[in-house]
């Protein structure tokens, strides 16, 4: 076969995979880049304070309304629990028990009022609590600076409070420590990981609340109860509980409200909402509906409400608060101020201006940034905001001059209305483009990556009868994708067609794929295939396993659990082929004594007596292997029952000298098992005793290898204080121990593909030493000396013809041909890639943290295993022929693909960003990378994905394994091999 | 084909799923706060009570491989005793496979093996009943051509889906429904159960139709 055609083909299939997953990214991986700007009150957003409340009104952009505030979060406090309708006779548990709420609403319609609060899905108490601090919009990854921890990065509330002097004092839920680590003057914290218990955080929060509200060392408290959450997710809201809980937050208000004074604000939101069942996290109207509740002794409202206010969106909170505290609104906050909190229209033009501009500086800054937004709605939003800018300046000075008349009142009532428009404007462009799906994106993407796959299941599938021209199967598509491209983009240029980038890909890798398909179907409609195979296949187990797996990446549970169902399907895959390998009888099946016998009872043929144990010993290791590695897990923080295990940090880290020496002892021990198996392998294939560079490298090359990997690790768990003196040198030897692996990595990869041949040949007249024939030292005259001598003399007699015959031929064609005979050919190409694999192996080792040994180790036995079942059950199928040995079945592949899956969650990695292990960075490159970004991301990435890269790398080993000789059929067929010199060993099949 | 004898096998596989029934029926008339997902250990014992117990009735009463010989007593305790031991065998076989297969190895360490009992009440007593404490039997029951008769075509029918109803019982508890059935062994202990019920009504459906072509050696 050529090769270029080949790798043509490759490179153009993997490309139209690299589209349909950036066409399904696009549409699902929502980005958005988190900005580090802080507001000041010092830098007021452009063009700054407008002048009537300059420069004594305003100290810090707005005059602050409220000395102090307490702010009580009620998680899942859902509009509907706050509302009381007097009329409902028969309330159910939920409902009208919020009798404060309403009592003060009735009574002080301008002191108190209550909201719905729309909540931005996610709905998750975590993304919530950031959301209404920080004013933005959730989205799917928040590219930060700092990717490694769970703490806000952005502007907030807490930040700027605490910025400005303000003493924020914080009860309850402890997620609020992680987001906000040490921002807090005075803090009590307690346990939100147990969703059943209900009363450990409230209890809590009720013990410190009244002493701290009435001791007046605070200027924010915010306090977030979680048993209303919790109550909904353990018993759900229709439940006595959620009202003896409900009941509760009730005479919480109503004492609260006794012990505050005039000049304090108090808020009481809930985070989201929940469904019929308790559960909260998507988008629907139950979980988005919240309840805000606002009251001050003091008149907070300019009038009175005719019907029940207006939903108000979650981020609004956080420049109302921002502005009534009389702090700076947050930089990256998107929401607009609650205009009904300010009395006079005046006043209220000019927070919703201060809002306006800081929305517009923020677009600005964010654009320079990034490019996400569509510069078109930019523009528009930009000429929007300086019109806006321009009224109010008009309408403010003509205020100033000629005061209160009523129909500058109602211009100004025009230039609000303006004004919100501005801002909810800015909002629905950014939502757009950070927190919608696309969902035709993602069919797309999803579309293009299932006749991806049809297409290289044709491909195997039909396999070696495809030797067709790649003119039809790569030519022509190719010319197909280029045409609808060149087409399409001119249609763009010429402004007939409006096409983005995305959609552009899409129709080229159809048009590309779909022609693939067309000239396939003709071409085997001429061969007149027939495909009975392939129904019988669909139904069999292995693709129901793969279509388990496949349907288990569209559930997010299942994703959450990937690191325990990989496993699962895994053992179940290879016990079921083992099943089915005794069900079809290859396994061979008892033989019976024939009818009418006395004895019917049944006795196991010797071969099965040998194979079924082999193969359930091989399954049984496998498993345990597999089960052990379990230790080496990783959590997210979706599961917080979960432990993290001890083994993923450094030996550094460790403090007791002994414990961390026998670890040390044990990795070593480990790395040493990893090299010396790797030696023995070849040594019992024959391949040890090669003249050929590689094998020179396997014998010196890899002690050397681990030998550096251990002194590396010996010196960065062991930089102690006493080793002062010698600082400067082990800083040296840090940085030139990995550096010279790397080194000798790439050396030993170089000879592999320079010469990946471990032949080692001998020519046939050395061979002639052994022509003796030895004899017997057993009994003299039994049959056992014939069955000894015999062959031997047979075999010299053999050996002599050939020779003469060959003599006879040479001296025919004149020239000398040397016989050759040939040790390690069962492993010519498996040899090459195992070392390659253990070569990558080490090097990722050392990227891990040093107690990951054992994974690792547990990993390549766990691929060997698996390997040598199949190679067992590939020979036990095949027929005699041996035919199908060349066709790697699905099973193994699935198998493969799973233990690499499981080997990704072993290696103590887990797909979230705070669990990726940057450590890696800097192995070998101690003090930094000088700003170069590739050789970075390149060690994380080998880091992140070593078991994809050591599968993905060793999957050819799934299609040589079976011809590594060690078969029972191949060994029936021929007679045993005898050993030579006790180390090599020859291999005669192939 | 025999059709009496698929009316035998019939008869018998209505009792065993009467057993089933009668496990969750019964218990709460002399048991009180009794029931299936709060005391769930105690269903299981019951459960693979009965079910072993119609077995060993089912054995006694249907005959289904008459021996010809006439058996000593002595030969009826020692086959009995080996039951026993082949029985305790395979609860702790399958403890051990439950685990490599996921199940905590250290908490909740009773559920797990009493839905072994389970496990091995509804596949290896049913063996062991049917082709007594004789492994090479077994192994020769569950291959492609080892079927007998029509009873070690019901084995092989109800023995794969109890076991397969087991594995697909696991599916649901990574789920985040925070359902109670969801929790460790209770998904699977139904899905076994679920599976040997439908392998029961299965089986001499499947029988029935296929009776054509079933042919079987003489014994």
């Amino acid at each position: 076969m050529k090769r270029l055609p080949v790798v043509l083909f490759l490179a153009w299939l993997s490309l139209l995979f690299y589209s349909s997953i950036w066409l399904f990214m696009s549409g699902f991986l929502l980005m958005r880049i988190e900005l580090n700007n802080q507001s000041s009150c010092a830098e007021p957003p452009p063009p700054g304070v407008p002048k009537t409340l300059q420069p004594d009104q305003a100290p810090c952009w707005f005059p602050l309304k409220f000395q102090k505030a307490v702010i009580v979060i009620i998680d899942a406090l859902k509009y509907d629990f706050a509302k009381y309708d007097p009329e409902n006779t028969d309330p159910k548990p939920f409902q009208n028990k919020l009798e404060v709420i309403h009592h003060l609403t009735q009574t002080q319609p301008l002191h108190a009022r209550l909201y719905p609060f729309r909540a931005d899905p996610p709905t998750t108490t975590m993304q919530r609590i950031k959301g209404v601090t920080t004013g933005s919009l959730p989205t799917f990854v928040d590219v930060g600076s700092n990717f490694a921890s769970y703490a806000i990065q952005e502007d907030n509330l807490i930040h700027q409070l605490v910025q400005n002097g303000k003493k924020v004092v914080f009860m309850g839920d402890d997620t609020w420590d992680g987001l906000f680590p040490k921002k807090f003057y005075k803090s009590y914290f307690f346990p939100s990981f147990n969703v059943k218990d209900l009363h450990t955080v409230d209890d809590g929060i009720f013990r410190h609340l009244y002493p701290t509200v009435d001791g007046g060392d605070w200027d924010v408290l915010i306090a977030h109860f979680l048993g209303v959450d919790h109550c909904g997710h353990k018993h759900g809201p229709d439940h006595p509980e959620t009202a003896k809980k409900l009941a509760q937050m009730n005479d919480m208000i109503r004492s609260l409200i006794e012990h505050l004074d005039d000049s304090t604000l108090l808020v009481v939101a809930g985070d989201h909402g929940m469904t019929d069942t308790g559960d909260h996290g998507g988008d629907s109207e139950k979980e988005v509906n919240a309840a805000l509740f606002l009251y001050s002794k003091a008149p907070l409202f300019g009038g009175q409400l005719e019907t029940d206010p207006d939903a108000v969106p979650q981020v609004n909170l956080v420049p109302t608060l921002a502005l009534l505290l009389g702090i700076p609104i947050p930089y990256s906050n998107l929401g607009a101020v609650m205009g009904d909190l300010f009395h006079s229209v005046h006043s209220e033009a000019s927070a919703y201006q201060i809002n306006a501009q800081q929305v517009d500086r923020f677009l600005h800054s964010y654009s320079l940034a990034a490019g996400d937004l569509p510069a078109e709605k930019l523009r528009h939003l930009k000429d929007l905001f300086s019109s806006v800018t321009e009224e109010y300046e008009r309408l403010m000075s003509t205020w100033s001059e000629s005061a209160a008349l009523s129909e500058s009142d109602a211009s100004l009532q025009k230039l609000v209305r303006r004004q919100q428009r501005y801002l909810v404007e800015a909002r629905a462009v950014c939502m757009e483009s950070w927190a919608r799906f696309h969902p035709l994106r993602m069919i797309a993407g999803c579309t293009i990556l299932s006749l991806c796959c049809l297409l290289c299941y044709l491909v195997s599938a039909a396999g070696p009868s495809l030797n067709v021209t790649y003119k039809y199967f790569l030519g022509l598509p190719a010319c197909w994708s280029l045409g609808t491209a060149l087409l399409l983009s001119l249609g763009v240029w010429t402004s007939v067609l409006d096409l983005d980038s995305v959609s552009l890909c899409f129709w080229v890798s159809l048009a590309s794929l779909l022609s693939f398909f067309y000239y396939f179907r003709k071409r085997s409609c001429i061969k007149n295939k027939p495909r009975s195979r392939s129904s019988s296949l669909l139904l069999s187990m292995p693709s129901v396993v793969l279509f388990f797996r496949c349907c288990s990446l569209f559930s997010d549970s299942f994703v959450v659990a990937e690191g325990e169902v990989a496993p699962y399907l895994l053992t179940f895959l290879l016990t079921v082929t083992v099943a089915k390998l005794h069900w079809d009888g290859r396994l061979t099946l008892p033989i019976f004594t024939p009818i009418g016998s006395e004895t019917l009872k049944p006795t196991l043929s010797p071969s099965y007596k040998r194979e079924a144990p082999r193969l359930l010993g091989l399954l049984l290791v496998l498993t345990v292997c597999v089960r052990l590695s379990g230790v080496f897990h990783s959590c997210r923080e979706e599961t917080p029952d979960c432990q993290p295990s001890p083994l993923l940090a450094p030996l550094a880290s460790v403090q007791d000298a002994q414990i961390k020496n026998l670890w040390y002892m044990v990795c070593v021990v480990f790395l040493c098992v990893i090299v010396y198996l790797l030696r023995k392998w070849l040594q019992h294939y024959g391949n040890l005793n090669s003249s050929s560079p590689v094998v020179l490298y396997v014998r010196w090359g890899f002690p050397l290898v681990a030998m550096g990997i251990s002194c590396f690790w010996a010196l960065s768990c062991g930089t102690d204080d006493s080793l002062t003196k010698l600082q400067d040198f082990t800083r040296l030897a840090l940085v030139t121990f990995p550096r010279v692996i790397y080194a000798l990595t790439c050396l030993g990869l170089l000879l592999v593909i320079w010469n990946p041949v471990t032949v080692f040949t001998k020519k046939s007249r050395d061979s002639d030493a052994d022509n003796t024939v030895t004899t017997y030292h057993g009994t003299p005259g039994s049959e056992a000396e014939l069955l000894h001598v015999i062959p031997q003399i047979y075999r010299k007699m053999q050996r002599n013809l050939k020779n003469r015959l060959q003599q006879g031929t040479e001296e025919k064609e004149g020239k000398k041909t040397a016989a050759v005979e040939a040790f390690g050919l069962g492993s010519v190409y498996s040899a090459a890639m195992v070392v390659t694999l253990t070569l990558l192996a080490l090097v990722l080792l050392m990227l891990h943290s040093e107690r990951l040994t054992p994974s690792f180790f547990l990993l390549l036995l766990e691929a060997g295993l698996v390997l040598y079942i199949h190679s067992h059950v590939a020979n036990l199928r095949s027929s005699p022929d041996g035919a199908e040995l060349f066709l790697v079945p699905w099973y193994a592949v699935t198998a493969w693909t799973l233990a690499a899956t499981q080997g990704f969650y072993t290696t103590g990695h887990q797909p979230v960003f705070p669990a990726i292990h940057w450590n890696a960075a800097f192995v070998g490159f101690q003090d930094g990378h000088n700003n170069s970004i590739v050789l970075p991301a390149m060690l994380v990435a080998a880091n992140t994905f070593s078991s994809h890269i050591l599968f993905s790398a060793g999957s050819v080993l799934l299609l040589l394994w079976p011809f590594l000789c060690e078969a029972p059929i191949a060994r029936r067929k021929k007679p045993k091999a005898e050993p030579r010199d006790g180390k090599t060993r020859r291999m005669t099949c192939q | 084909m025999d059709e009496t004898e698929i009316r035998r096998l019939s008869v018998g596989h209505v009792f065993s799923i009467l057993a089933v029934v009668f496990s969750l029926c019964i218990p709460p008339l002399f048991l009180d706060n009794f029931s299936l997902l709060e005391t769930h250990v105690t269903w299981l014992c019951i459960c693979s009570a009965c079910v072993a117990a119609v077995n060993v009735i089912l054995l006694l009463t249907l005959k289904p491989n008459p021996s010809s010989k006439r058996i000593s007593f002595g030969t009826k305790v020692n086959k009995f005793s080996k039951s026993c031991i082949y029985f305790l065998i395979s609860c702790l076989l399958f403890h051990g496979i439950i685990v490599l297969y996921g199940a905590p190895l250290v908490e909740s360490v009773p559920e797990t093996f009493i839905f072994s009992v389970l496990l091995s009440s509804l596949t290896t007593s049913r063996c062991l009943c049917i082709l007594g404490p004789n492994f090479p039997a077994w192994v020769r029951v569950f291959s492609r051509d080892g079927a007998m008769s029509v009873w070690d075509h019901s084995l092989q029918i109800t023995t794969v889906c109890s076991v397969v109803g087991a594995w697909l019982g696991a599916f649901p508890i990574p789920l985040d429904w925070d359902r109670p059935w969801q929790v460790w062994p209770i998904s699977c202990s139904l899905g076994a159960t679920f599976g040997y019920m439908c392998g029961l009504l299965l089986a001499p459906a499947w029988i029935y139709w296929n009776r054509k072509k079933l042919t079987y050696k003489s014994r």
